[in-house]
């Protein structure tokens, strides 16, 4: 996929934010607070509050063309765009980090499409869309967490029939995922499955996680932020509410585990969070690092002020 | 006996303006083999699809002993009910393998998938009984992480009646189970069926149009034409003494497919 074609608003990023959405509307002719129309926003967000109202399940929902292609988001981008408020305070993350290009592509279309104050603080966001990761610090209460998603239907693989996945939802026939764990078990000796590792929401719905690492799983545990998930191309909404019951599946004798590492982060020494592992020179020299960028710079700074502490004014 | 396992009354079937199964009725044991015998299109695939509920009738009732709660009509179960039913005290063989196994699944949780969907969350006791029920259909257990897909005929129909029985069900409804196969593979399945059956009193509904399966396996057989059943009674009379003109030909004749 083009990089060029998600540049569909080239502007500088450094046009005073309450300019920039008039700016905006000159250039383009008129366009809607967060791109979509409100009666697609009123829509989006009717399949959301049953989404929420049903925890797990996918609400199927008229997914709208978005400027941008598949697999950039757009399922994230409408379920955000549905969401977000003038005063709220949007983060974007891309495999953790706030700066690739797909995390900063989204960011700028919310910047010049609502002109809310971005950030890269977790805690400061009330609004962060994701892919493939969820903030090493800890979720609150009120902040929503919005989950891009390839492919809702976690039991795609095994059974490709979506009238029947949809009825083994309804009958609550899960023994299909057992069998996808029992053939990771069978051909590898554990479950080898480490990403979007399936769930069971609520006690009720099988869900697919979104491509998050399986290390992130325990975190949408009984989390107190609300989680939403959009598909833009299978055209499917689920949501986890806060303080919901989420459980990986596992079996008794091969339990469900997270991802460890004998390595520390290599620039800020956590030993709690998810590593990527970075090949520093030509040498094969390797280094382990947080995923999470800026629980990573966050830390270091920390240290940085501990070991050379300002001086008195 | 005290009951019937199985008491099918006056189902029927209708598509568009054909008539593919007039009134049928019939009871069946616990224990028993019932082979239903005709030509294509004589209708009884309809009646087993029927009975086993994976076709809705258009009349009639079909009443099964179930374990729990005694003699229940299967129509009027939810479908949550009867697909419970469907994979716990039924068994469903069907001609093609294909569309009873998962192919591209190993033999293990082809066997197991029926014991995971019951809840069983322990893999060393489900590696044990897909071993275990791997042996009983003569399938060498080194087998066990290999697909279907790469199995022979005779062996993807054996599989497929392992990953029935792993439950011990009571009733199993076999459609045509070893049309397709060589001769000498036949005779080896039919003898496998013939042991299983005994040895589980397992009672089946077999749809055939080889009228030696049916002299090897039943002990009652119904001879159907043209959706209406002809002749019913225990095996070995209807064969060496057919009453019904079509059974008299089909018993001189060799039956077509
Ligand atoms: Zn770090």
């Amino acid at each position: 996929m083009s990089q060029q074609t998600i540049e569909v608003h080239p502007m500088p990023l450094t046009t005073p934010q309450e300019s920039r959405v008039a700016e905006m509307s000159a250039l383009d002719g008129e366009f809607n607070f967060a791109y979509l129309d409100e009666r697609t926003k009123r829509m989006i967000r009717r399949a959301l509050l049953k989404a929420v109202a049903i925890p797990g399940y996918q609400v199927p929902f008229g997914s709208r063309e978005m400027p941008l292609p598949y697999g950039w988001g757009t399922g994230g981008i409408q379920v955000t765009a549905s969401v977000i408020g003038p005063n709220d305070v949007l983060k974007v993350i891309d495999q953790g980090s706030d700066d690739t290009v797909n995390a900063v592509n989204i960011r700028r279309f919310f910047e010049r499409t609502t002109a809310v104050r971005t950030t890269t603080a977790t805690l400061e966001a009330t609004l962060i869309q994701t892919r493939h990761r969820i903030p090493e610090t800890p979720l609150q209460e009120g902040q929503v967490l919005i989950y891009q998603v390839p492919v809702p239907e976690p039991m795609q693989r095994l059974e490709p029939r979506e009238a029947e996945t949809r009825m083994l939802h309804g009958l609550a026939e899960y023994g299909l995922m057992h069998v996808k764990l029992y053939e990771d078990i069978a051909r590898y000796g554990h479950i080898a499955t480490t990403y979007d590792y399936p769930v069971l929401v609520n006690d009720r719905y099988i869900m697919s996680p979104s491509p998050i690492p399986k290390f992130d799983n325990p975190k949408m545990h009984m989390n107190p932020a609300l989680q939403l998930f959009g598909a833009g191309r299978e055209k499917r909404i689920y949501a986890v509410p806060p303080y919901t019951k989420v459980e990986s599946l596992g079996f008794e004798d091969h339990p469900f585990e997270v991802q460890r590492w004998d390595a520390a982060c290599a620039l800020c020494g956590a030993e709690d969070s998810f590593l990527d592992e970075i090949v520093t020179d030509d040498a094969g020299g390797r280094m382990h690092v947080c995923s999470d960028s800026h629980y990573c710079e966050t830390r270091q700074q920390a240290q940085a002020a501990i070991s050379s502490p300002v001086e008195a004014p | 006996m005290s009951a019937p396992l199985l008491q099918v009354r006056d189902v029927s079937k209708r598509f568009g303006d054909q008539l593919a199964l007039h009134s049928t009725s019939f009871d069946l044991w616990p224990g028993e083999i019932l082979a239903v015998v005709g030509e294509s299109g004589s209708g009884k695939t309809t009646l087993l699809n029927l009975i086993a509920a994976r076709l809705r009738s258009d009349s009639g009732s079909v009443h099964f002993d179930t374990r729990d709660q005694g003699l229940q009509d299967v129509f009027k179960m939810t479908q949550a009910e009867q697909r419970l039913l469907a994979r716990t005290d039924w068994g469903f063989v069907h001609q093609h393998a294909a569309d009873g196994l998962r192919m591209d699944v190993s033999a293990g949780a082809n066997v197991g998938e029926r014991l995971m969907g019951l809840g069983e969350r322990h893999y060393g006791r489900l590696r044990a009984a897909a071993t275990h029920w791997l042996q009983r259909v003569e399938i060498d257990p080194s087998r066990i992480d290999d697909a279907p897909r790469n199995f022979s005929g005779g062996m993807r129909q054996r599989l497929q009646i392992a990953r029935n029985l792993v439950t011990k069900p009571r009733l199993v409804f076999m459609d045509e189970p070893t049309s397709g196969l060589d001769v000498s593979v036949q005779a080896r399945l039919l003898d496998l069926l013939r042991q299983l059956t005994r040895q589980m009193q397992l009672a089946a509904v077999i749809v055939t149009h080889d009228l030696a399966v049916a002299r090897l396996l039943s002990q009652r057989m119904m001879v159907m034409q043209k959706g209406v059943v002809v002749e019913a009674g225990l095996t070995d009379q209807v064969l060496d003494d057919p009453q019904h003109a079509y059974t008299q030909l089909l018993v001189s004749s060799v039956l077509q497919p």
